[in-house]
């Protein structure tokens, strides 16, 4: 019984507190005492999650499962950003408290974890989403095909923002004069209907959907209706 | 039994029909030629700023000259290439009107990327400008939209010191700054969650008229947060492309003469761009003039 009452009663208390914070300027106080005990858990967060990625890398490489030794990688990179967080090597001392190792200020190339971020995390992460480009070239050639109205509408619509989104499109379409019945013709009239018409009326639709799905499932929640957010036992 | 070797038609069909099925590792030595050359090159075409980039530039210069700014750097390398350049515009921008900037970050690498703007445009084009009295650097604090919430009714809600340790009530930039309402302007550069619609949700409508709310961000987040615009946020920047436009109206009115190339990145990635989009429109014409040709074969269309 504790191991799901008290969670639900703390989810809420929390939820119904926020809710009265928004109408009542009383419980504003509380409200922001509860939004602190989250970004407090969501430090701790870190943590659990830390723990959770020892855990299921461990266990790759107990039972050596195919690919175990990206695992291994995994937790010798995590163990060593660690170490050399936590350590401060070679930090920067601070003036305030230069006598204090730990106050020095490591996000200079001078200190190992500056150094790693600066010519390894920063670089690595960089190239990941770099390599995108290649793999939408890739996939546009492969599946964009005009096989029914639908996907004639998507490749009209894509050629003409990829073309109104660099010089290309100014390019071609410049000669059409401003003022006239068919300026909308230009590429970058274009680009602002389909962004400002199209795409926004539909994207408010699904935001407005969002904001009333998470309406419905935080009432349900709160109401400890829904009870998926707590433990399995 | 060895099976039989397709037959392709001869002639100009017959390469087409090859052509839609050749090797991945061509394409992907075509987008590094089209982007490779044109940086090589170094091709620079003229940008025309349209409504967005104008309303972002518009909304620095309405708010007067020396007020108190928030910029949430919330992105991390992944989207630097994107976000880079109109981060580095917008702290010029603020800098060259005499605002004063409180730098801060929601996401874990984002103090970083604001150290790297701080270092390569602010301490660089304006040497004059005083830690803690012409801006300030928060750092990166846990907690997501929690802390633009905190921030809304408290500044040491959320920050109790900056990122170099020192105490908020000593920063003599936020004496007078009690919480988000007290910046005329808030400017978030965002490449995901938590980011610019965050700070829409949890700031901007606890305070719509407080201050001025603009954003840059990606060009894959950008239908999230056009919706908002121009009513909750006054201006919006939208990948490298509104990072040129921006550049181009900053650095028309506050130019620099050394090291321009600082504030030109944007413009300078938009010849690859160029090219790599025409590449891209180009292979799905020949994807699809391909599938054309294959009709009819046994085995079909690819």
């Amino acid at each position: 019984m504790l191991q799901r009452t008290i969670p639900m009663l703390i989810l809420s208390a929390s939820g119904l507190i926020l809710i009265l914070a928004y109408f009542s300027p009383v419980t504003v106080v509380w409200s922001d005492t509860v939004v602190a005990w989250f970004n407090i858990l969501a430090g701790v967060a870190f943590v659990l999650g830390a723990g959770n990625l020892l855990a299921v890398n461990l266990e790759k490489i107990s039972s050596r499962r195919p690919g175990w030794a990206y695992a291994a990688i995994t937790l010798v990179s995590f163990g060593a950003m660690l170490v050399v967080g936590l350590g401060k090597w070679g930090a920067v001392p601070n003036p305030a408290y230069p006598d204090v190792h730990l106050a020095g200020d490591q996000d200079s190339t001078q200190s190992a974890y500056g150094w790693v971020y600066e010519y390894v995390l920063s670089p690595l992460t960089a190239t990941m989403f770099a390599m995108l480009a290649f793999y939408v070239a890739s996939a546009a050639f492969r599946a964009f095909r005009a096989k029914n109205i639908e996907s004639i509408l998507l490749l009209g619509t894509a050629f003409i923002i990829l073309l109104a989104q660099v010089a290309a499109g100014a390019f071609l379409t410049n000669w059409i004069p401003e003022g006239e019945w068919y300026s909308f013709l230009r590429a970058e009239r274009l680009k602002e209907i389909i962004l400002n018409v199209f795409q926004t009326s539909g994207m408010r639709a699904i935001l407005i959907g969002i904001a009333l799905g998470t309406a419905a499932t935080s009432l349900r929640l709160i109401l400890g209706i829904d009870r998926s957010a707590l433990s399995k036992g | 039994m060895q099976p039989r070797k397709e037959q392709l038609p001869p002639g100009i069909r017959g390469l087409l029909v090859r052509l839609g099925r050749i090797d991945r590792r061509w394409i992907y030595l075509a987008v590094a030629v089209a982007i490779g050359v044109p940086m090589l090159a170094e091709l620079r075409l003229p940008e025309v700023p349209e409504k967005k980039a104008r309303a972002t530039f518009e909304a620095i210069e309405s708010i007067p000259e020396g007020s108190i700014v928030l910029l949430s750097f919330d992105y991390d390398p992944a989207s630097e290439a994107e976000l880079e350049p109109m981060a580095n515009a917008m702290v010029h921008h603020c800098a060259s009107r005499g605002h004063r900037i409180v730098f801060m970050a929601l996401w874990p690498l984002g103090k970083q990327m604001a150290d790297k703007t701080i270092d390569s445009v602010l301490k660089y084009y304006h040497p004059d400008k005083v830690e803690g009295v012409d801006y300030v650097q928060l750092g990166f604090k846990t907690g997501n939209e929690g802390v633009i919430k905190l921030l809304a009714n408290s500044i040491d809600g959320a920050y109790t010191t900056d990122a170099a340790g020192k105490a908020i009530s000593e920063i003599p930039l936020l004496a007078n700054v009690r919480s988000v309402g007290d910046f005329k302007l808030v400017a978030s550069i965002s490449a995901g969650y938590p980011g610019a619609q965050q700070w829409v949700q949890y700031a901007d409508s606890a305070m719509p008229e407080a201050f001025k709310l603009i954003g840059g961000t990606t060009g894959v987040q950008s239908s999230q947060l056009l919706p908002y615009f121009p009513t909750q946020m006054e201006g919006m920047l939208i990948a490298v492309k509104g990072a040129a436009e921006y550049e181009t109206l900053v650095t028309e009115k506050y130019p620099v003469t050394e090291s321009p190339e600082r504030l030109g990145i944007g413009r300078e990635r938009m010849g690859p761009q160029l090219v790599a989009h025409l590449l891209i429109i180009a292979l799905i014409v020949l994807g699809n003039i391909s599938m054309l040709a294959a009709r009819g074969l046994k085995g079909g269309a690819r």
